[in-house]
């Protein structure tokens, strides 16, 4: 073999905007033209109403809450398909243990009014446990992320039907309900997204994880235990769809086995959209959160506009694509700079 | 239904053996910063095997690659049958009857035998629908022809690295191809295996065709090879027939290069064993390797590529653990399953590769050169302390010289020099007791080049001892105060500085 190497002559880096701030500014724009539309066919504004604003954090932090677990997944280069039916799961059987006092019709009659810690760690604990089968599948065997997430997509599922037989479960604590009242949910959603901020960027759990997904050879070589650390990221991930599924059966005071449909899918959305590599080492939580914010505002505006929701989900659809599109070619345009 | 470009391809073979086939002259390939090839000649003769050698980076797999139309020649001319031709890409070197078996066998894995060969030339009806049966008695006549014996309808999966090969070499017949390339064919083959092929490559000689045959293989040389040329530093030296010459002759032809003052060794005290390494083996890849490293000692490690020796490297860092042997360190048996054991026990390991197993390519130059130091150390509560490591990195880039405007910079960005300055600044964080290099200095500019020598010759002088993996033969010599040669998988000397040469060294090497 040769050893002829093309040689990259250093140059002086020419000004662009960050990542960061991109997105930021796609954010504002999208929220600029629903203002603009507004004035022009309802004849109010959009963005002058904070019941408005509110609502929307509100529908999305369910989302956002599994997107921050799939960004991790995500920046190692995997994916996960699961978090959707592992919310319904966890929404089932925490919602079981949190039945309020003296309701006959129970899952189980003998345990309710329950203090909420037991619902909350069971909930908790079910999401882990899925978490770690994905992290294990994808380790031990070695079978794509996609498949092993593909599989507990489909069992989780089937778990959530059949806990109760297809039966929704209803009727919690009052101190269960809490955790989906008000803004709560928003807390949950901006508390989890500052911690796995801190914990990507400053802590060797996070360096590891970006290592990993932009080259698992190398993070192998330097020492890093590949598989081990692949199964923590999942874990976690499942941890978080496990919250998702405690705060949506809490903000609907009743869990039902559909719960949570497609949710996996808005979530790498928000995470593609918020500039994360689905090819790997290259994301942020910031980017996710707005991401995020960016899938509830076009939900929130287009209802707002009173676009038909069939239409919404052609745009939704094709908002994604661009994404990862517009990604594909910063990213051309900075190896033809190199 | 013979076409055109059949009844073109029948034409070829009116000529006589020993007409010449193909003839190249003055070809010079530069690539950026590289000149590859220059004024490089080569001659082929119907019904002959003429084979290409010299040290790895000489220059044979380019020339190759033009002969097979995949680059195309800065100057220079090439002859096909006494007529100039231009060749535009492997297809039209293919449709003129120049075929290469590559390397890396290019076949389709889950298709049959049949479909490979025929593959854009099927027999088709007038609906467009392929004719499996035809297909597959063409190639039965076609392997009839040629001797060869494989199902046609088996799928090319289930076939043995040699079979595939033969599939190879019938498709490029049956593009009535009357100039063969053979990159290494041998190298993957048991012995029964090339005895077959030779047999066929004689008769393919018999034909009128001419083959190109690149080995690294004196025996074979001898065997089968009607004449070779020898090429050195991408320069021709010159052309024999193999009948009239013997293996030193050919050693020195492809070595014959003076030593530069390059590689700065500085004397380093050379004090107690640190590693010792006893029957080192991985099954299948190499086989019983001893050796005793001691502080300050520069030990290379020579042999052709595919000898093993990065194998050895990698097994001894726990990249790929070894299958039987003991490892001391300081004395004590240590069992190395990871490279996070190995560097628990102080080791460092730089690989070849830097773009698959170096470079974390979308990350900043800080992440890439700290990434080995978090295993251990600098880490506080799962927190890494930046501030510190931060210190210690920009401390490390300064020394290494590491020419980058910022830290947050991506590596991707940098010049494979300063890559690679990167990549051992990341070892040298993990202050390692034993670092093992390989290929350091591939493919990276003379001045970084000579920087890392000193570096290492310097790191040495601090009392780190050094394994350094080289396909060059000057920097091995320059450099190392004992070498170790390998040969397919076995470890055929240890020579002293004093006594070594490159002579000595391609004896061992390439027996």
């Amino acid at each position: 073999m040769e050893n002829v190497q093309i040689e990259p002559i250093e140059k002086k880096r020419s000004f662009r905007i960050p990542g960061d701030l991109s997105i930021l500014l796609v954010l504002i724009g999208v929220a600029l033209v629903f203002e603009v539309l507004g004035w022009i066919t309802q004849g109010q504004s959009f963005l002058m109403n904070p019941q408005r604003l509110t609502i929307m954090i509100l529908q999305v932090s369910v989302i956002g809450i599994i997107a921050i677990g799939v960004t991790q997944v995500i920046i190692t280069g995997g994916i996960d398909l699961s978090s959707g039916s592992v919310v319904a799961m966890t929404a089932m059987v925490a919602m079981s243990f949190a039945q309020a006092e003296g309701y006959d019709r129970a899952v189980y009659p003998a345990l309710t009014g329950l203090p909420v810690v037991v619902p909350l760690l069971i909930g908790l604990g079910v999401g882990l446990l899925a978490g770690l089968i994905n992290g294990q599948l994808i380790a031990r065997t070695g079978i794509p992320p996609f498949i092993a997430t593909l599989g507990m997509m489909v069992a989780a599922r089937g778990v959530a039907k059949w806990y109760t037989k297809g039966q929704p479960i209803s009727f919690p604590t009052e101190s269960f309900g809490a955790l989906g009242d008000g803004a709560v949910p928003v807390f949950i959603f901006l508390g989890m997204a500052v911690i796995f901020h801190i914990l990507l960027k400053y802590t060797r759990y996070g360096k590891f994880t970006y290592a990993i997904g932009a080259n698992p050879q190398a993070a192998r070589v330097s020492g890093i235990n590949v598989q081990g650390h692949l199964v923590k990221v999942y874990a976690i991930a499942g941890l978080l769809a496990g919250l998702a599924g405690i705060v949506t059966a809490a903000r609907a005071e009743t869990a039902q086995a559909g719960m949570g449909m497609m949710y996996e899918l808005d979530a790498i959305a928000a995470a593609v959209i918020g500039g994360t590599s689905l090819a790997g080492g290259r994301g942020r939580i910031f980017g996710t959160v707005i991401g995020t914010l960016i899938l509830g505002l076009m939900m929130s505006g287009f209802t707002f506009l009173r676009v038909d929701a069939y239409y919404q989900e052609i745009v939704k659809g094709a908002i994604i694509v661009a994404a990862v599109v517009a990604d594909v070619y910063r990213q051309k345009a900075r190896s033809k700079a190199a | 239904m013979i076409s055109e470009k059949t009844r073109a391809a029948i034409e070829r073979y009116k000529g006589k053996p020993g007409d010449e086939l193909l003839r190249i002259e003055g070809i010079r390939k530069e690539f950026p910063g590289v000149v590859a090839l220059d004024d490089v000649r080569f001659s082929l003769r119907r019904g002959t095997v003429h084979a290409l050698m010299g040290e790895n980076g000489a220059g044979k797999s380019t020339l190759m690659k033009i002969i097979a139309g995949i680059y195309t020649p800065n100057k220079g001319e090439i002859f096909l049958r006494g007529e100039k031709v231009r060749l535009n890409g492997p297809l039209d070197a293919l449709e003129r009857g120049i075929a290469m078996i590559h390397q890396e066998l290019a076949l389709m894995p889950f298709m049959t035998v049949a479909e490979n060969i025929w593959i854009r030339r099927e027999p088709i009806n007038r609906m467009g629908i392929i004719n499996h049966a035809e297909m597959a008695r063409k190639t039965q006549e076609l392997f009839d022809r040629l001797n060869i014996r494989i199902d046609p309808l088996s799928e090319v999966r289930f076939l043995t690295v040699a079979q595939r090969q033969m599939v190879e070499i019938a498709k490029a017949v049956s593009y009535e191809s009357d100039v063969l390339i053979m990159d290494e064919p041998t190298s993957a083959l048991t012995e029964t295996e090339v005895e077959h092929l030779f047999e066929i490559i004689r008769d393919l000689k018999t034909r009128g065709i001419g083959i190109v045959y690149i080995t690294h293989k004196m025996n074979e040389l001898f065997e089968i090879a009607d004449e070779f040329s020898v090429f050195r530093d991408g320069k021709y030296v010159g052309t024999h027939a193999s009948s009239e010459v013997t293996r030193d002759d050919i050693i020195r032809m492809m070595v014959g290069r003076e030593i530069t003052d390059m590689f700065p060794k500085e004397e380093a005290e050379i004090t107690d064993t640190i590693l010792s390494v006893e029957g080192l083996t991985l099954e299948g890849t190499f086989h019983d390797i001893s050796f005793d490293l001691r502080k300050g000692e520069i030990l290379g490690l020579a042999g052709l590529v595919g000898s093993g020796r990065s194998n050895v490297a990698e097994a001894l860092f726990g990249v790929t653990p070894a299958t039987s042997g003991r490892v001391r360190i300081d004395g004590q048996e240590v069992r190395i399953a990871s490279p996070a054991d190995a560097m628990k026990h102080g080791m460092a390991f730089l690989t070849e590769d830097r773009k698959d197993t170096g470079c974390f390519l979308p990350l900043s130059i800080l992440e890439n050169m700290q990434i080995a130091m978090l295993q251990e150390k600098n880490v506080r509560m799962g927190f890494v302390e930046q501030g510190e490591v931060s210190r210690q990195c920009e401390e490390m880039r300064e020394a290494l010289r590491v020419k980058t405007p910022n830290m947050q910079e991506r590596i991707e960005n940098l010049s494979g020099g300063n890559q690679q300055k990167v990549l051992i600044a990341r070892w040298l964080l993990t202050k390692p007791r034993i670092l093992i290099l390989d290929e350091p200095t591939r493919g990276i500019d003379v001045g970084a080049k000579a920087e890392i020598h000193r570096l290492i010759s310097r790191l040495a002088g601090e009392g780190v001892a050094v394994i350094m993996i080289s396909s060059e033969l000057p920097e091995v010599l320059g450099m190392s105060d004992r070498i170790m040669v390998m040969h397919e998988g076995h470890m055929t000397g240890i020579l002293n500085r004093n006594e070594a040469d490159q002579v000595k060294i391609m004896e061992l090497a390439a027996r």
